[in-house]
């Protein structure tokens, strides 16, 4: 695509029509973000008179107890299962879509799949919580149907966390991989198997390598916001529920402890830049 | 070929299971805003008490109205701010263009728990302090990246020469942009404006940590709610909010296609 073709030189033109909507992420996205760089080298809060020097101990407290490493790695586990089992449930719809349904059907359905995901994820967690606790609908059903009592009591563990995180997260790796399958050729397909090749090296050859960026740019979709996430493991997690993000959110709504709670933040925004950073490659051979 | 015939019904009905598994939790959370026992026990029996209940619960509906204030005015900013964005990253080329557009990126990719954060610290160090001006602050930066996406994405499919025959007919720099671009980008403005209002309406986390007590919008309530115990009242406010954000985006869908060919 050329967007230039309109293009006229000079920025002092165009500067009325850019400068608000980036003053606004300025005040409210970059300042807010390198405020917290600086924060996280601070004793106190900078504020009602009360004393505050630079420090390092914020980050020493983190490598120090092995609580913080421990918790971080909890979360990073967490993102790597939640993002293969999206993937595992998440691609064969995507590939089902593409390939198999056409048309109208194609078209609804897919607006289905996505149409969660614009909904609340807050009400979506707690949907599950309506069907995951004991004397809850699973609970009752499997019960009228089974011929010895069982209890389900899934709620408030690590089961109950992934899916939740699952069901919030899905939508993304059907609709990245959904774009990138679908603009595989199916003459591509069709060559591949009428020389000879398996369904299943079709599969491993031809298919999976080119929808991989669809594949990386879901994985990332998930990964990144599931190690950030404390929402969904203090809802349906409960005690079991403490991963990084919610040690996050104490800091900075029980414990009050904002220069600890910047420190962790930033050491998650590093990771998940380190993230976004490794990925690129691959998505950018995706754009060409 | 058989064979495809039976795969391609287990794809389809593979497609089924999976939308059963997004739509079940939701839709029994809805059944259970209609049933009479407050402790979630079966049998089922049809009631709206939850949702009279919700009508005369003040804090709730102060919530709502939070929510909406804020989602509009949210819409109404982000729309018209990056709108005239797009339109200058659309007509005119300069240096630090690319940079201007990679920085659209990280408030999308980075974590709300991390910008949320980040916001509540640098609004309290400056006095802007907590609240739902600091909330409509938030949200509108959250917004705009979506708005300019949106817009710019409609605007490559727009036909420069246009502008061009308008100006070389006389027309001023403001006539040709609201006789000539704007109309024709007019669908990817409501796209981006009905975006706004999804991020701003259905937004907890970056709420959550701006919100001051008594003072929240309605995730960071119903989440204050959940935390304390589960009533089917937050089951009827979650209902509503479900159906309105879901009615939301089809209506989006109207507008923008997504997924692309046809």
């Amino acid at each position: 695509m050329t967007s230039a073709q309109a293009a006229r030189k000079g920025i002092r033109p165009a500067l009325p029509l850019l400068a608000p909507a980036y003053l606004w992420l300025t005040v409210a996205i970059f300042l807010p973000l390198s405020a917290m760089a600086f924060f996280s080298f601070m004793t106190d809060l900078p504020m009602a008179g009360r004393e505050w020097s630079l420090t390092l101990k914020n980050y020493a407290a983190f490598f120090s107890t092995s609580l913080y490493l421990t918790l971080l790695w909890s979360s990073l586990r967490l993102g790597l299962e939640v993002t293969a089992w999206c993937l595992v449930i998440g691609f064969p719809a995507a590939y089902v879509l593409a390939k198999v349904l056409k048309g109208r059907a194609r078209e609804a359905i897919f607006l289905l799949v996505i149409l969660p995901f614009w909904s609340n994820g807050l009400v979506r967690i707690f949907s599950w919580a309506m069907v995951l606790r004991e004397g809850g609908i699973l609970d009752t059903a499997l019960n009228a149907v089974l011929p010895f009592t069982v209890s389900i009591d899934l709620m408030y563990s690590y089961p109950a966390v992934i899916i939740g995180l699952v069901h919030s997260y899905v939508p993304y790796m059907v609709l990245t991989c959904y774009l990138t399958l679908q603009a595989i050729d199916d003459s591509l397909i069709e060559a591949a198997r009428s020389l000879g090749a398996s369904r299943r090296q079709v599969l491993r050859r031809l298919i999976l390598p080119l929808a991989m960026p669809g594949i990386v740019a879901g994985a990332v979709l998930i990964f990144v916001p599931v190690v950030g996430s404390f929402m969904e493991p203090r809802i349906l997690g409960g005690r079991t529920g403490t991963f990084y993000g919610t040690v996050i959110e104490d800091q900075f709504v029980a414990v009050f402890n904002w220069p600890l709670g910047a420190a962790l933040s930033f050491i998650l925004l590093a990771v998940v830049l380190l993230i976004l950073a490794a990925s690129a490659p691959i998505l950018r051979r995706a754009q060409q | 070929m058989k064979l495809t015939g039976w795969l391609e019904g287990v794809g389809r009905f593979y497609v089924g299971l999976l939308l059963a598994f997004l739509y079940l939790p939701i839709v029994i959370m809805a059944l259970m805003s209609f049933n009479a026992s407050p402790f979630y026990q079966l049998p089922f029996e049809w009631t709206t008490h939850w949702y009279s209940d919700l009508s005369r619960n003040n804090q709730l509906l102060t919530a709502t109205l939070n929510s909406l204030r804020i989602a509009v005015m949210t819409t109404v900013i982000a729309t018209i701010l990056g709108t005239a964005a797009s339109i200058a990253l659309y007509r005119y080329d300069f240096r630090g263009k690319r940079i201007l557009q990679v920085l659209l990126f990280p408030p999308i990719a980075i974590p709300w728990l991390i910008t949320g954060t980040a916001m509540l610290i640098f609004f309290y160090g400056i006095g802007i302090g907590r609240g739902l001006h600091a909330i409509l602050l938030g949200h509108v930066a959250l917004a705009l990246p979506y708005v300019i996406v949106v817009v710019s994405a409609r605007l490559q499919t727009f036909a420069p020469e246009l502008e061009e025959a308008a100006r070389s007919l006389g027309a001023s720099q403001w006539q040709v942009t609201r006789r000539v671009t704007l109309p024709w980008i007019m669908p990817g403005v409501i796209a981006g404006a009905l975006f706004a209002f999804a991020v701003s309406f259905d937004q907890f986390v970056v709420s959550y940590f701006l919100a001051t007590p008594g003072q929240g919008t309605l995730p960071v309530e119903i989440y204050a709610a959940i935390r304390k115990g589960f009533t089917p009242e937050i089951n009827a406010v979650s209902t509503i909010i479900i159906v309105v954000s879901m009615g939301l985006m089809l209506v989006t869908a109207r507008f923008f296609k997504f997924g692309g060919d046809r």
